[in-house]
């Protein structure tokens, strides 16, 4: 066992420790749109991608048929996909550990695992199961909390959870708003999700909204 | 939404994103490379994240409804603006939003 730098161990646990505290507001949004304390649980054990498991909820919450909850977690998992590729060839892991290593391969621990990539690539290892399992721990005993907190508050407008949820996405949305460009997706996104509202049964219009990123990013820029 | 549909979702979109990941870890580097593919896949969670907001904040069933929850994500917009911590930006939203509920 190749020994482990200290600073790779001290990002993991401070990402790990960070992120998975969202997962009070995660267990809170789940709970707040109808869903049981268990199946809140469940959600982040097996689901165990952030964005998916908020937009599920909240596809759920406005309104939106199965289908729709489905395919807006499905669509926003699609880049785990991508961090899959890039993280294998490092991994090396087959069978039991491969499993492992798919439920885990998140934002977190893939950035983490690539932004280690000066310290050598046991680092870069030592960085990915770290962190994976780090937010994993986290997310999951936060997610209870949440989960058991909303619970014990009843009526989520009264206790202004019905806006934490959107605030969350919002949270979640900033960070990668790096350009203009980006911004204005952002922005044409959101009058499209409005314009098509009444149009379209509920929770539509969010997957509906993937037409514009469909449309912007068809051609090069 | 009925009792069997929450499970259907639960369990559809975990046992999705499970299959997801594991694409990733499976398949060739080639299958994701063409540049449309990524270009697309970069948009795609600003897109949908965008309707969430909207739709959250916004939205009852398909009516588009002005309410506390929009003072609640204004708060959360001051919040991030002033580089806030995430957890302040939710709290910070919970707060004005039920605080305004409660004044109506």
């Amino acid at each position: 066992m190749p020994t482990i730098p200290r600073s790779t161990v001290r990002d993991a646990l401070s990402i790990s420790l960070t992120v998975g505290v969202y997962g009070v507001a995660f267990g809170a949004a789940s709970v707040a749109a109808g869903f049981s304390v268990l199946q809140s649980c469940l959600f982040s054990l097996l689901t165990f991608t952030g964005a998916s498991q908020f937009a599920a909820v909240g596809v759920v919450g406005s309104g939106g048929a199965a289908v729709n909850a489905i395919a807006a977690a499905a669509m926003l998992a699609t880049r785990n996909a991508l961090y899959g590729i890039q993280m294998a060839p490092l991994l090396q892991v087959k069978g039991a550990r491969r499993v492992l290593a798919a439920q885990i391969t998140i934002d977190e621990s893939t950035g983490v695992a690539l932004s280690q990539a000066p310290r050598g690539s046991d680092a870069m290892r030592a960085g990915f199961w770290l962190t994976g399992t780090g937010v994993f721990l986290f997310w999951n005993i936060f997610t209870l909390l949440g989960a058991l907190g909303a619970k014990a508050l009843g009526n989520p407008a009264s206790w202004g959870l019905d806006a934490a949820v959107p605030a969350a996405f919002l949270g979640l949305l900033w960070p990668r708003l790096e350009t203009k460009f980006l911004r204005l997706v952002a922005g044409a996104s959101m009058v499209f999700a409005l314009l098509v509202t009444p149009l379209l049964p509920a929770g539509l219009p969010i997957i509906a909204t993937v037409a514009v990123a469909v449309a912007v990013g068809w051609r090069p820029r | 939404m009925s009792p069997s549909m929450m499970w259907t979702v639960l369990i559809g979109t975990s046992s999705l994103s499970f299959t997801i990941k594991m694409l990733g870890h499976s398949v060739p580097e080639r299958w994701f490379a063409h540049p449309r593919l990524q270009r697309i896949n970069a948009l795609i969670p600003i897109s949908l994240l965008s309707a969430l907001v909207v739709a959250q904040a916004l939205v009852v069933k398909t009516h588009v409804v002005i309410d506390h929850r929009l003072a609640g994500v204004l708060a959360a917009l001051c919040a991030l603006f002033a580089k806030a911590p995430f957890p302040v930006v939710v709290v910070a939203a919970a707060v004005t939003s039920a605080l305004v509920y409660h004044l109506h």
